[in-house]
């Protein structure tokens, strides 16, 4: 099976969605002529033409709407910002347009809109652009989100999210894009919704998504390595919806359980995995689900404290020895 | 156009092409078509006062003429998209009272079943996206309509509707300069009714001569325009459109006009408050757009009085008839409240089946 990396994973992805239906159209920043701000969309200018990848100005407001406007119409815009963080210039599309038309439409009009870029912290580039946005969209009914971890998950996932009649926010990672991965010839399609085990284990269930299931699968083989304890990792590969029975299954197997995530604390993520597994598991419970998040501030600049500021294997390690 | 575009209103638009080949039913069914607008808002505002519905209620009385003017010139692909004064509109493009008034009585026969309230009426069907509640955010949709239109290579224009306090929104900037860069055909319809709700238009734009002129800072032809003959709202559109359609250009348009009501319902500083009493009589005295028109079908003997009459009665028991089917329909089920959230889960598709979407339990 090929090596290669996530930001090609991705861009196969659209290379073959592009070909398969003539409404996809890739838009966004330096998407086109730049090959790209990460060179995700690397040569599809050239190969596909004007029509069908399309440079933007710097408004995001005003692109992300009328990828949706033009969504409504029917087509399906594969939207990219440069960066997640600057969804906040586009919220009102995003939440209120995207999010909200089917719904106060009462379901007269569709919006299958893909909208996708890096949303990660951990390169010293500041609190504006360090967010991760996937727990703010998630807690919107009406959108859905998605986070790939690896090469294969990115293609997998993205050319299920083009395809998905509904609105797609897909997060990917900057610190990501150049990691290796296997992604076979053939095509295959990731469902959402579908979280994946990413290691099997007995002892304790570690709970992720996004870069943190690669930290959470480097945390377990220490605690295999050092300390005897056997993890499951589950990345949980869609937020929203969100593979509850994975969760589930898994708990009532281990009976232990750490959420990890490099969201804030507050709301995130793992505060809703730990209610859910509290309110439909409570009996299978050895130990209280605990989390480990990104440290609840705003993402420092300074390299070497921004590193200690997501969460590292050693912290998920430290988190599982405490219950275990 | 430039400059030159700002108009003095002495010319007779009735003159205008676009007017000239209307025939006597189809200036009546511009008459109709406007009264129809404004007996349904008299209605929805006793049903209102009544405490049939909650939440706001943008009236559109006084504006009829913009709405019905320029949706009477929609061919196959062309689309419309306005803000959450909505109702004139979706009239004018051909929604059913029935649909309209149930929507705003929040009842599953509603044109939203329920689920959009006044703010947010759609028909799809009818080119007719919506009823937007956040000021300026439809701007980038209608973009993106035109967008859409232009990609499918139709040739049609989207008709992009936002009332004056929505052209300080940046969005609207950003979509201006998109539009001209792209040469998409959006025709931005700027409804000066000359008060972003109680802030007047002096307290909350520069303005040199008009709104529209701003159009130019982005190169798009633009043009203002009286809004209450709707021979001249037809008209200065018309160019608009045959520009989207021949020339995949946008343009700027700006209509002078005037609401009769607050900027909602629950806005009861707008008599003698932030305007003067004296001020809306005035407007409704001289510049009643169905007045208007009505002299101007009485002097071209069209109509007579006594068919005025009838036309009036008859849209004053339509819309009381709406308002009975609205008070008799069924409140949407309890169940309804999670349908048409996600595409696939209405449609139980693999997708739709597949994951947790709601997280009620």
């Amino acid at each position: 099976m090929p090596l290669i990396e996530y930001r090609d994973a991705l861009n196969q992805a659209f290379a073959e969605e592009i070909e398969r239906d003539p409404n996809v159209v890739l838009i966004g920043e330096e998407v086109a002529q730049y090959d790209g701000a990460y060179k995700v969309t690397k040569g599809l200018w050239k190969k596909f033409g004007d029509k069908r990848v399309v440079d933007t100005p710097i408004s995001e407001a005003a692109f992300i709407g009328m990828g949706i406007g033009a969504a409504m119409l029917g087509l399906r815009p594969v939207m990219e910002l440069m960066f997640w963080s600057f969804a906040t210039v586009a919220y009102d599309q995003i939440v209120n347009n995207a999010g909200q038309i089917r719904y106060m439409s009462g379901g007269l009009i569709n919006c299958p809109i893909v909208i996708r870029g890096p949303a990660n912290g951990g390169t010293s580039v500041g609190a504006t652009h360090s967010h991760t946005p996937e727990n703010w969209l998630a807690a919107i009914p009406g959108l859905k989100v998605v986070s790939a971890a690896t090469a294969y998950d990115a293609k997998g996932l993205m050319k299920t999210a083009i395809r998905d009649n509904d609105p797609v926010m897909f997060m990917e990672n900057t610190l990501l894009y150049g990691e290796k991965g296997e992604v076979p010839e053939e095509e295959y399609l990731i469902p959402l919704g579908k979280a994946d085990v990413k290691r099997e284990g007995t002892d304790i269930t570690l709970i992720a998504h996004g870069r943190a299931a690669l930290t959470a699968l480097k945390a377990a083989e220490l605690l295999a390595a050092e300390h005897d304890i056997n993890a499951e990792v589950i990345d949980l590969r869609s937020i929203r919806p969100l593979d509850e029975d994975a969760i589930l299954a898994s708990v009532r197997k281990t009976h232990r359980a750490v959420c990890i995530e490099e969201n804030k604390p507050f709301c995130g993520v793992g505060a809703q995995i730990a209610a859910m597994i509290s309110e439909k598991a409570f009996d299978e419970l050895d130990a209280p689900v605990l989390r480990v998040s990104a440290l609840d501030a705003p993402a420092i600049y300074s390299p070497k404290l921004e590193a200690r500021q997501l969460p590292r294997p050693t912290d998920i390690v430290e988190k599982v020895l405490s219950i275990c | 156009m430039g400059t030159a575009a700002k108009t003095k209103h002495t010319e007779d638009y009735a003159k205008a092409p676009i007017n000239q080949k209307l025939t006597a039913e189809e200036k009546l069914k511009l008459l109709r078509g406007m009264i129809r607008v404004r007996r349904f808002e008299i209605e929805a505002l006793r049903q209102y006062n009544g405490g049939k519905m909650g939440g706001f209620l943008h009236l559109y009385n006084g504006q009829e003429s913009v709405a019905v003017g320029a949706c009477s010139l929609m061919g196959d692909d062309d689309h419309v998209i306005t803000a959450y004064r909505d109702h004139g509109h979706a009239l004018a493009v051909g929604m059913h009272m029935n649909e309209c008034m149930a929507e705003l009585f929040g009842k599953a026969t509603g044109c939203s079943k329920g689920k959009g309230g006044s703010m947010h009426f759609f028909a799809p069907d009818k080119n007719y996206w919506g009823g937007h509640g956040i000021v300026g955010g439809q701007t980038p949709l209608g973009l993106g309509l035109a967008y859409g239109l232009k990609y499918k290579g139709l040739k049609g224009a989207a008709l992009c509707f936002l009332g004056d306090g929505a052209v300080n929104q940046g969005c609207f900037y950003e979509s201006l300069n998109m539009a001209a860069l792209f040469q998409l055909p959006v025709i931005y319809c700027i409804e000066n009714n000359k008060y972003s709700m109680g802030t007047s238009l002096q307290r909350s734009s520069v303005i040199e001569h008009c709104l529209a002129q701003r159009a130019e800072a982005f190169c798009i032809d633009w043009a203002q325009a009286g809004g209450e003959d709707i021979y001249e709202v037809r008209a200065v559109t018309q160019k608009a459109i045959e520009r989207a359609h021949n020339e995949s250009k946008p343009t700027v348009l700006e209509f002078d006009t005037y609401r009769y009501y607050g900027h909602s319902v629950a806005d009861a500083k707008h008599k003698g408050g932030y305007r003067k009493e004296d001020e809306i009589e005035k407007f409704k005295r001289d510049h009643d757009p169905i007045q208007v028109f009505k002299r101007r079908l009485i002097e071209e003997k069209l109509l007579t009085e006594e068919q005025y009459e009838a036309i009036d009665e008859e849209s004053k028991a339509e819309a009381a008839a709406a308002a009975v089917f609205a008070e008799e329909s069924p409140i949407p089920s309890e169940a309804s409240i999670f349908e048409d959230v996600y595409f696939e889960v209405d449609r139980q598709t693999e997708a739709g089946r597949t994951g947790k979407h709601f997280f009620n339990d």
